[in-house]
């Protein structure tokens, strides 16, 4: 069992090998925390497709630490290789904010109830920031 | 913090967002989000989420989001001064006059806000907007995956590991206060008020700790 820390969320999967930075996962796991989709082209999302580097598919298994760094993206892990980052690089953060669309985030309340940030296009949004340190 | 703007502007199509940037989670953010008692969202963010989506570096800071779901202002100082810097550390206090100069400008930055729900004034024209964004570096972006992985592994209990993650996150991203102050209150609450804190505020020399907004009255 691994762990997948992303944007969208935090995964367990089960991790059919890791070593030398490698992160591999069958298709479903690597479907669910990329967000991308395994197709013959390589990984697909909406209509982009990114071949997979050589070497980073195995019969029904990919790294997926292979695919995000050729997408510009950071990975991290821990020592163990229990747990993984796939994190967002500059680029991709960057190209988010170009547009001026201000990013989506859900986030809970005190009760734990989630709030989308979307919900609210319509009305004028001051969103700050703070902390108790 | 907020309330008072927003009983005066709610019904104008007016909304606040407040973001608890604190990876101790809800529980710990509690008795400040039920003492502000505060009838707009008041959301908590361990990871730091929002941080990272919108390049901010230090609390408060804000982004003002139009109707059209665009940022027309931000991030920037949301009405906090540098004036603390001159606070006499033996008696934690601040000379009545820099007291009153940052209660001013604060005032001054809660009249902008208004000023924008009332009339549109403030908010940047697209290219302005955009110029004004903070450059996001693959550096920061790399820092902000260590920052993510820092905090979870303080959460599982693996704490040495933890510290490794945040040294290297506040390696890559020196300016953000953000990633510094939460690691350290992490390692004990109060850490990040504690002479480390003022020593690196120091080391800022003639740099802001909380630049100024770019809005009239406000000197740069």
């Amino acid at each position: 069992m691994a762990t997948v820390l992303t944007e969208t969320g935090d995964f367990s999967v089960t991790a059919r090998a890791t070593g030398s930075g490698a992160l591999w996962l069958d298709t479903t796991d690597a479907e669910r925390v990329t967000g991308w989709t395994s197709k013959p082209e390589g990984m697909c999302r909406d209509d982009v497709c990114v071949p997979l580097p050589a070497g980073a598919v195995r019969g029904d298994a990919v790294d997926v630490a292979a695919f995000w760094r050729r997408l510009d993206n950071p990975v991290l892990s821990d020592d163990a290789g229990d747990v993984w980052v796939l994190g967002t690089g500059a680029a991709a953060r960057t190209r988010a904010l170009a547009g001026l669309e201000a990013p989506d985030v859900t986030l809970p309340d005190l009760a734990g109830t989630p709030h989308r940030l979307s919900t609210l296009r319509g009305k004028k949004v001051f969103l700050a920031t703070w902390a108790s340190w | 913090m907020w309330q008072v703007l927003y009983d005066e502007l709610k019904d104008r199509g007016f909304m606040v967002v407040a973001v608890a940037e604190e990876s101790r989670g809800a529980e710990h953010a509690r008795p400040w989000i039920e003492q502000a008692n505060a009838t707009y969202w008041s959301l908590i963010d361990p990871d730091h989420r929002v941080a990272e989506l919108y390049g901010m570096v230090n609390v408060p800071q804000s982004v003002w989001i139009d109707e059209a779901g665009r940022i027309v202002r931000g991030p920037e100082t949301a009405g906090s001064t540098d004036h603390f810097r001159q606070m006499d550390l033996a008696t934690r206090t601040l000379a009545p006059e820099l007291q009153a100069a940052r209660a001013a400008a604060r005032a001054r930055y809660l009249d902008a806000v208004k000023a924008w729900v009332t009339t549109g004034r403030h908010a940047l024209a697209a290219d302005a907007a955009a110029a004004k964004l903070p450059r996001i570096t693959p550096a920061i972006a790399e820092a902000h995956a260590h920052f993510r992985l820092g905090v979870w592994l303080k959460r599982q209990g693996r704490a040495a590991e933890a510290e490794r993650q945040f040294a290297e996150a506040s390696r890559l991203h020196p300016d953000s206060w953000n990633m510094w102050r939460q690691a350290a209150d992490l390692e004990a609450v109060g850490n990040a008020s504690g002479p480390a804190f003022w020593a690196r505020v120091k080391a800022l020399g003639d740099r802001a700790y909380y630049p100024p907004p770019d809005l009239e009255g406000f000197p740069r």
